[in-house]
């Protein structure tokens, strides 16, 4: 089992994910150069969170045109796991592996602060192992985080399954007050049809130690490594 | 040979920093103003040797591809010679 956690210029959560998945999960990990184009040998890759590029243009937008870019789409083609969190969320979306966009936050500011947040669907290769009666506690960082989708795309991400995460209140329920951002419907993370592409907003990294607060992200890192274990033993 | 492209927020999506502008415009005590929503602008310098419509193809490509996110953008490009 293998992990690769991808590095573009301005990416800063990398650090971040490489030291959950060595200290916590326990797994071999390597970090991935945006240059690179060979994933062979990688079960699953993080896409971190950071300022890939910047942020010009759009966040996420220009570290789609990476050439380490085509062989994500690829590996996430032959059914292997691809996981995006913040700017890695932002990046999957403008690169079309996840549907819809992130827009700026409708209150316009960066915010960092924990948030509380309803697992929406434990049939994913991400959170299997996530306990679906309890309120989850991970920290959000961003200025762009607003989800938005057209009407026949969040139907079909309804209809799927699609929806992974939602903002809530610490009793579990979705309301207006408990979305930090105006992402539609309270979307915090959603996957794609085939589940093996996550892309989420909150940190789970930032969540894997109580001296930090919560360890509530374990829970989602300990989910895909059962899957990649399982993909491992039916080969 | 110059190409504009801008680059705007498709109506049906909520625009909150043109709002943010809208509403210090507002607070100069400008009447009249009605709905402000902010875009971005490119211009490229193009080959003058280029054919007109090969650049124009070349440049709606590029503007949908990069420079605007078609699920959340609209785009128009414009050449001069």
């Amino acid at each position: 089992m293998k992990f690769g956690v991808v590095v573009f210029p301005g990416s800063n959560c990398d650090h971040d994910a490489y030291h959950v998945i060595s200290k916590h999960v326990g797994q071999p990990v390597d970090f991935i150069w945006h240059k690179e184009t060979d994933l062979s040998g990688f079960d699953a890759v993080i896409i971190p969170g950071g300022f890939s590029y910047g942020d010009y243009l759009r966040c996420g937008a220009l570290a789609r045109f990476s050439p380490v870019m085509q062989s994500i789409k690829d590996f996430a083609a032959e059914g292997k796991f691809v996981f995006g969190i913040c700017n890695g969320f932002q990046i999957l979306c403008e690169a079309g592996l996840l549907p819809g966009a992130l827009m700026r936050n409708e209150g316009l500011h960066f915010i960092c602060k924990h948030v509380n947040l309803k697992l929406e669907n434990q049939n994913t290769p991400f959170t299997t192992e996530v306990d679906p009666a309890r309120v989850l506690s991970i920290p959000i960082a961003h200025a762009e985080g607003n989800y938005t989708c057209d009407d026949a795309t969040f139907q079909q991400l309804e209809e799927n399954g699609q929806i992974v995460f939602r903002y809530c209140d610490e009793k579990g329920e979705v309301t207006d007050a408990a979305n930090p951002n105006g992402a539609r419907s309270n979307i915090a993370g959603i996957c794609n049809v085939d589940r093996n592409v996550l892309g989420m907003m909150p940190h789970p990294e930032r969540a894997c130690e109580e001296m930090l607060g919560s360890n509530d992200g374990r829970d989602i890192f300990r989910s895909l490594t059962k899957a990649i274990a399982e993909v491992e033993s039916a080969a | 040979m110059k190409a504009k492209v801008f680059v705007t927020l498709k109506p049906s999506v909520l625009d909150p920093q043109g709002k943010a502008i809208h509403h210090s415009v507002d607070s100069l005590g400008y009447s009249g103003i009605g709905d402000i929503r902010q875009g971005k602008y490119f211009e490229i310098s193009l080959d003058p040797a280029m054919d007109i419509s090969d650049a124009r193809t070349s440049i709606e490509r590029i503007a949908k591809d990069v420079l605007a996110n078609p699920v959340i953008e609209d785009y128009r490009v414009e050449i001069e010679a």
